[in-house]
């Protein structure tokens, strides 16, 4: 039975055969049946990378497998999502050590995008605290890598947007903390020049990213609003919290239940936007203590926000230029605002060193923002690779539904070892309509 | 703590519903034909949730065994929820006698046997709670699935009596009528997503139900609406829909 899928930019929408298992055995005797065949998690990146003809949805293989709340080492099945373990795991006082602006992914999904947090340039990507992980190879076989063991596999696979076969088991180390609260410090930077120096100036603070205003022309351009934070300690929580610390008191969710058309949601980060910005609060900087759902995942309040960009579907743009090519990031920023495609925010974080092998992240400074789908948008877009790749940097391929093959051969500069690499573990089991679009094949 | 023993703990509704019992604190006895299959779901429960979960070998078609598999429970459990079933192509089922059969040993028959020998206990000690998980499917034979639904609808009809001859011992049963479910069985079926439940729908449906000691639970209110009209259609007109 096929069925319409999208991922979370509801571009694009394809028919395909969804499958799921909850049992490795399971995986093993429906993955030998099948051809053509990608794993899926939660459907959050926003293209067409766990897309395929046949869907195998590791949902249902979610169970915890093993936890030590001394160490704080954790192994898992990889369906789970970041919100059920921080469940679990944040009363015990461990926490995620990279995680994405959303919690409603899968662990195989963080493996495979190999996410990045705010937390990046000091604690690099979510694979560097996996200690080992089980693949499922075409062959039906379940390798077990590390850095040190099948270490080719290990590396092909953390960002490897599923080629190289299905995670199953996964054991990485949770992040020891004292409270389930960030104290958080928000800074105003009146243009792009200033935000960028910002950024650079706190860069050692453990969490950070900024929200560009991309609307705002002229003298203030770029005009912004840099949030940092590190996890509370005990003694930074006022007398009333310190009782449980750990403890977060239970919130609803507001759900978008329609498809809105896109003005409406530029309309309301506008305005979530000018409320910080011209609070009278906010003279110049603010400091506080929140709890961290608000501070890492502020969109996931509101379920279902992505149908507020219309029928038609949405992309993010999400790219990174070395730290030598800050003058690209202006360009590019300045070429997108005027062409008026741009969705009203923007989302800037720095990058440290990333030696992956297929990972996305470089040293440098990424910008992720969002363009509804609508004619002309795509000839923009590859115009705006054409700058991405001048000044040397890459495109997102957890974000990507667009690219050409060429831009991702010539911007990633292991793809060559990592198609050979597949070559081994998966001669043609494990194709996406990404990894057709880009051609990542022997 | 109270004890749930889950029969058929492997299928979609039955992981759901160990979750759901763990989640309350009850300890939990899983009871599948092969009983490695729920280790992964054993570990989860017992990590997550700090309970004692045993997992034992329970084949529904096998009733010789059934008596040495509720003597060798490492205690009686307060509550029995009977989950499995089976369910074939009714095309399969009306030409292959070996698919008809098992339909009927594991939905009817079967699940007669087992708990025959639950509700014997239950009664001596009065006391204890009985959940069995029948269908829609049951409540009116339909051209397109009337194998599967007189078995069940043999169900139905012994949880009643079950529950009318045990009501004076204090002991609950209660009779669960899923209409469309999400499950691995059901993936390949396009199922109207707003008449369709979720396991956890069904795990926190029959949770309540027996909290409440209602007799006969519904997934998804509307489908007591929906039976009641069908099972109003004069059979004159309802011989000539195709259902
Ligand atoms: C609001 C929002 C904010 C986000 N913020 C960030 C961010 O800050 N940083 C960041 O890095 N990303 C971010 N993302 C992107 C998201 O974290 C990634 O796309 C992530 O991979 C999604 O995981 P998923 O479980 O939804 O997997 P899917 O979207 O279903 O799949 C993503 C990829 O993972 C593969 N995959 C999934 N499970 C497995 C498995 N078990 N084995 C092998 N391959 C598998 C798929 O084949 C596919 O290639 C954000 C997304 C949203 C919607």
């Amino acid at each position: 039975m096929k069925k319409s899928i999208s991922n979370w930019g509801n571009y694009p929408v394809i028919q395909s055969n969804e499958q799921s298992f909850s049992l490795v055995s399971e995986l093993e005797e429906k993955l030998s049946k099948s051809e053509e065949v990608i794993a899926r998690g939660m459907g959050r990146c926003y293209g067409d990378a766990s897309l395929a003809k046949n869907v195998f949805s590791t949902l249902k293989f979610n169970h915890l497998l093993g936890f030590d709340s001394s160490t704080g080492l954790i192994e898992l099945e990889a369906g789970i999502t970041l919100e059920s373990i921080l469940d679990f795991v944040v009363p015990q006082g461990w926490f995620l050590p990279v995680t994405p602006g959303t919690k409603y992914i899968t662990v195989g999904g963080a493996i495979a995008s190999d996410v990045h947090g705010k937390n990046h340039h000091v604690e690099g990507c979510f694979s560097k605290h996996v200690l080992e992980m089980d693949v499922m190879i075409a062959s039906g076989e379940i390798l077990t890598c590390s850095p040190t063991q099948n270490s080719d596999l290990f590396h092909a696979t953390a960002g490897g947007m599923g080629l190289t076969g299905i995670i199953t088991r996964v054991k990485f180390q949770l992040k020891k903390i004292e409270t389930a609260y960030i104290k958080q410090k928000m800074i105003k930077a009146k243009n792009l020049n200033e935000i960028i120096e910002l950024l650079d100036k706190y860069s050692s603070y453990t969490y950070s990213v900024a929200w560009i205003d991309c609307l705002k022309s002229g003298e203030g351009f770029g005009r912004s609003i840099l949030m940092l934070g590190e996890h509370a300690k005990v003694e930074d929580l006022p007398e009333s919290l310190q009782k449980s610390p750990l403890k977060l008191p239970k919130k609803k969710l507001l759900t978008l239940p329609f498809y809105l058309p896109s003005f409406l949601l530029n309309k309301l980060t506008v305005s979530i936007f000018n409320f910080l910005y011209y609070n009278k609060m906010f003279k110049r900087e603010i400091n506080n203590v929140i709890s961290y759902e608000p501070f890492f995942y502020p969109l996931d309040a509101i379920q279902h926000w992505n149908r507020g960009y219309g029928k038609k579907g949405f992309v993010q743009y999400q790219f990174v230029l070395p730290l030598e090519s800050r003058e690209g990031l202006v360009e590019i920023l300045k070429k997108i605002s005027s062409n008026g495609h741009a969705s009203f925010l923007a989302v800037l974080k720095i990058f440290g060193e990333d030696e992956s092998l297929i990972s996305f992240p470089m040293k440098g400074y990424t910008l992720a923002l969002d363009l509804p789908v609508r004619k002309n948008l795509f000839p923009f877009l590859d115009e705006l690779d054409e700058l991405v790749l001048q000044y040397k940097g890459r495109i997102y391929l957890s974000k990507d539904a667009r690219m050409q093959s060429k831009m991702f051969f010539e911007t990633y500069p292991n793809a060559q070892k990592f198609v050979s690499i597949l070559g081994k573990y998966n001669p043609s089991k494990f194709i996406s309509l990404q990894s057709k679009r880009l051609q990542i094949k022997l | 703590m109270a004890t749930t023993l889950i029969l058929g703990a492997n299928s979609d509704m039955g992981r759901a519903l160990a979750s759901k019992y763990a989640s309350k604190g009850y300890d939990l006895l899983l009871a599948a034909r092969n009983p490695n299959d729920l280790n992964s779901l054993q570990s989860d429960v017992s990590i997550r949730y700090n309970i004692n979960c045993t997992t034992i070998a329970f084949d529904a078609t096998k009733l010789e065994s059934h008596i040495d598999f509720w003597k060798s429970l490492p205690t009686v459990p307060e509550t029995s929820i009977l989950v499995f079933g089976f369910m074939e192509e009714n095309e399969k089922a009306v030409t292959d006698s070996s698919i008809l059969l098992n339909t009927i040993q594991v939905n009817y028959t079967g699940a007669v046997s087992i708990l025959n020998i639950i509700s014997r206990t239950y009664k001596e000690n009065k006391k204890g709670q009985i959940a069995g998980i029948a269908s829609v499917a049951g409540l009116r034979g339909r051209g397109s699935n009337y194998i599967y639904g007189s078995a069940k609808a043999g169900l139905i009809a012994y949880l009643s009596g079950l529950r009318n001859e045990l009501f004076k011992f204090g002991v609950q049963v209660t009779t669960v009528l899923p209409g469309f479910v999400y499950t691995k069985m059901t993936e390949n079926l396009d199922l109207p997503a707003i008449l369709t439940a979720q396991p956890m729908d069904v795990a926190n449906s029959i949770y309540n139900a027996l909290e409440k000691k209602q007799d006969i639970v519904y997934i998804k209110w509307f489908w007591k609406w929906i039976m009641l009209i069908i099972r109003l259609i004069p059979e004159g007109i309802f011989k000539k829909l195709s259902l």
